[in-house]
């Protein structure tokens, strides 16, 4: 368009041969807190692997890695939901009360044929959709904060899931489970893979880059014509739905359903999405991230089973983990970040 | 007049006011398709809200504004920019999170199988982007957090450029960028006239004007006052300060003592470089020029609020002001512009905000005695003329000076001798500002030295015993008053110093 020989360039920049690997160290300062998440995901799958043959004097085989991941299926998913509520510079409080609801329903109505377990299924993640859309709706138009918004609904999401299963009980069909779950191989691996590609197409999609941009700036975002408002809206949806197959999928994974079963997962989703170098103030972070984050809280649980370490103990080791895991991260990102 | 092959933008006839006070008194501008426009005033002059009402920032209150000829109603830069307008504001609105090649390819990525983007591609896309335009200095895959302010403004003005407006609209484009960069923006300016484009912009630098605009249009109070194709800097001037004479200003009856309060030597800081001056007391001491040009850096060196190196002199003791607390100690106070963020704890009450900085003095043993706080209050509301109903009224349920004045009250209280004074009266209704000015100099009277930035060139002529004008950073003149003619203070202003 524009001859550069009528313009005074500016240059002043490296050559062309080590500008290849400028690039890529450039690349890894950038995604410094998820490179920090994926090593910690190895790292304490290493331990786990030295601690468990210390104990019993054998490797964990197929067994082990089912129970590893079948457990962080439900966490997973709650943490993806809320990495995309708080990539806003939102958070979802009500991820917690979402999967009470769901997993009280699931438990209650998934079974009876493939047919009313489709449909259901379906059903349950509209209601998760249509939580999700209250908060939205709140946070978008009612310009009430996240934590107002969410801390409300959290408790009317728990209230109706105590209606619906007063106490525990139910249960999910079983081949509907089995074609979630297997005891004996890590077949929910492939959900967790699953997950993982759907949220790396979701980045390149042209929702996936509004959502950065207005965590990023919303007055910014504006002026690069993001539906600033409609993106908060949608966010909340995806995250209420991402909730409601978390609780389909804790119902799946425990033996009955249980209407204060998902409570922890407010938390705990808040926790992995900032293992996995998820930014709380938002346009930072990748849902790649939060799902190491939720296996590393898996994974540290058993650990500390063999470790032997008092359960009572266990919310103290958790915490004492989660504080130097997020310092950690943050000393490593700042060092690549000074080392270029 | 007559518009060269139309027009491309127009404002016409526009009104728009701020509270009581007119930003735009039927200013009417236009430029046409293929030229360069400069549009220049001092401060509060409207060009600004000229610009921010064709940018579709704005919506004003009466005229019309046109783009191509045709009558619009922009709701927003969006809207504007849909219509062929692009602006680049003094603020930068890029993703500073975001690579520059986000921010540059920002919905208009590569995409590749499913419409889902190419992220890989981004950086390649970017840099064949910037080098079409001539910018080989800046890394594309960088965060723009991680550029310096003068590659942001690089970055910021080639996005403008590849939406490929009719209208491009530059308000203070150089004042960021380095000499070398601002050759490189005049080429692509000159280019993009020669594709046929209108480039309106505003700027500082009066060389700068008159080495690219084809055209330029004065500002007046809120109005256009001719548009020429050729001005002298000595016409501009006058054309820029000619007024009637609106208020009677007071001006202080006394001089100056001797004894100086506050010196400073050599003060830098981030856009101030090498500022001398010493305040006596009971003096004025006004600091002008136009805006942005260090005097918010000044006022914040001298209060602790930047680190900042050379030395400082605070009644004769050499003081390192760390903090604004340091500063409070050595008996300096600051009363901002914004008194929102800057000082007043608005949902509280004015008796606690008067009493703020000496808690000490009120309470016993840690503990507030509230008779003392009240009677201290109530002696204070009263010889300010603060118009509260009772001293427990919050302050943010006050007019704007009245706030100023109890900002003012709480350093009397704290007897604070040096009172650095920025803008205090912008947006101050007529009479509370003639209340504010028999006050600094009632307060100048006593002994208290006085350092008073004004966006108004007017208070400064009036008020101050002497009036530094700041430019780049750095005291282009200084001009011994009371009484300067406010020509010399623009002009000073205005002028380019022949450095090397």
């Amino acid at each position: 368009m524009l001859e550069r020989a009528l313009l005074s360039p500016i240059s002043g920049r490296g050559e062309q041969g080590p500008r290849q690997l400028a690039r890529r160290r450039q690349l890894v300062a950038q995604n410094a807190p998820l490179v920090v998440a994926v090593v910690l995901v190895v790292g304490m799958l290493a331990i786990y692997i030295v601690l468990y043959a210390i104990s019993l004097s054998a490797f964990p085989g197929t067994f082990e890695a089912a129970s590893i991941t079948d457990h962080a299926i439900p966490l997973s998913l709650a943490a993806v939901g809320q990495t995309m509520v708080i990539l806003t510079r939102g958070i979802d409080l009500s991820v917690g009360g979402m999967m009470d609801l769901t997993n009280a329903l699931a438990a209650l109505k998934i079974q009876g044929g493939f047919l009313t377990e489709a449909l259901w299924t379906v059903i349950i993640l509209l209601i998760g959709a249509a939580g999700g859309l209250l908060n939205g709706l709140l946070v978008a138009f009612g310009r009430i904060q996240p934590i107002l918004v969410t801390l409300g609904t959290l408790s009317i999401f728990q209230g109706l899931a105590l209606w619906v299963l007063p106490s525990p009980g139910g249960h999910v069909a079983t081949g509907y489970t089995s074609l979630f779950l297997n005891p004996n191989a890590p077949s929910a691996l492939l959900w967790v893979i699953l997950l993982g590609l759907a949220w790396v197409a979701f980045r390149r999609s042209r929702l996936g880059v509004q959502i950065f941009a207005t965590g990023n700036d919303e007055q910014s975002a504006r002026a690069n014509s993001v539906p600033v408002i409609r993106t908060r809206l949608l966010v909340y949806v995806l995250g209420g739905t991402l909730a409601a197959g978390a609780g389909v999928a804790l119902a799946t994974t425990s033996t009955g359903g249980d209407a204060t079963g998902g409570d922890v997962f407010t938390l705990s989703s808040i926790a992995a999405a900032v293992i996995g170098g998820v930014s709380l103030f938002g346009g930072r972070g990748s849902a790649v991230g939060a799902i190491c984050g939720a296996f590393v809280l898996t994974v540290l649980i058993d650990i500390l089973f063999f470790a032997n370490v008092d359960p009572l103990f266990q919310p103290f080791f958790q915490g004492l983990f989660l504080v130097l895991a997020v310092g950690a991260s943050t000393l490593v990102g700042r060092y690549l970040m000074r080392r270029r | 007049m007559s518009e060269r092959d139309g027009t491309a933008v127009k404002g016409a006839e526009l009104h728009k006011a701020y509270g009581g006070v007119l930003a735009l008194d039927d200013a009417t501008f236009s430029a046409a398709p293929g030229e360069v426009h400069a549009l220049v005033g001092e401060n509060g002059a409207g060009k600004s809200t000229m610009i921010k009402s064709l940018a579709g920032v704005i919506r004003p209150d009466r005229g019309r504004v046109l783009i191509g000829g045709e009558e619009v109603r922009l709701r927003s830069p969006q809207d504007a920019l849909r219509r062929g307008v692009a602006t680049v504001f003094q603020e930068l609105t890029l993703l500073d999170r975001m690579t520059v090649a986000e921010n540059l390819m920002f919905g208009r990525e590569p995409r590749g199988v499913g419409r889902l983007i190419r992220r890989r591609d981004l950086p390649a896309a970017a840099e064949k982007v910037l080098t079409e335009h001539g910018v080989d200095s800046v890394d594309p895959g960088e965060l723009v957090e991680n550029l310096p302010l003068h590659q942001q403004q690089l970055v910021e003005i080639v996005r403008a450029v590849i939406q490929q407006p009719k209208v491009l609209i530059l308000d203070e484009p150089t004042s960021a960028l380095a000499r070398r960069e601002v050759e490189w923006l005049f080429g692509l300016v000159r280019r993009l006239r020669d594709e046929g484009t209108c480039v309106v912009f505003t700027s500082h630098r009066w060389s700068e004007v008159t080495d690219l605009a084809d055209r330029i249009t004065v500002f007046r109070n809120g109005t256009d006052v001719g548009t020429h194709d050729e001005l002298s800097e000595e016409d501009a001037v006058s054309l820029m300060t000619r007024r009637e004479v609106s208020t009677a200003y007071s001006q202080p009856e006394q001089g100056p003592e001797r004894a100086v309060v506050l010196q400073a030597e050599d003060l830098a800081a981030p856009g101030l470089h090498g500022v001398a001056l010493a305040l006596h007391a009971g003096e004025i001491l006004g600091i002008g020029g136009l805006e942005g040009q260090g005097q918010q850096e000044l006022f914040h060196a001298l209060f602790g609020l930047t680190p900042t190196t050379g030395q400082l002199e605070v009644r004769g003791k050499a003081k390192h002001l760390r903090s604004p607390r340091d500063a409070i100690r050595a008996g300096i106070a600051f009363i901002p512009q914004d008194r929102k963020s800057e000082g007043l704890l608005l949902s509280m009450a004015v008796r606690e905000n008067l009493t703020l900085p000496i808690l000490g003095q009120v309470a016993a043993a840690g503990v507030l005695r509230p008779s003392t706080e009240r009677t201290t209050a109530e002696g204070m509301i009263e010889q300010l003329h603060i118009d509260a109903r009772w001293p427990g009224q919050p302050v943010g349920t006050l007019s704007g000076g009245n706030q100023q004045k109890v900002l003012l009250g709480r350093w009397l209280l704290a007897d604070s001798q040096i009172l650095l004074l920025y803008d205090v009266t912008r947006g101050v209704d007529v009479a509370t500002k003639q209340d504010l000015y028999s006050l600094i100099i009632e307060l100048a009277g006593e002994g208290r030295g006085i350092l008073f930035y004004s966006s108004d060139t007017d208070e400064l002529a009036h008020l101050c015993h002497r009036v530094l004008v700041l430019r780049e950073g750095q005291i282009a003149q200084e001009l011994d008053g009371p009484g300067i003619p406010t020509e010399d203070i623009i002009g000073a202003a205005f002028k380019e110093e022949t450095h090397a």
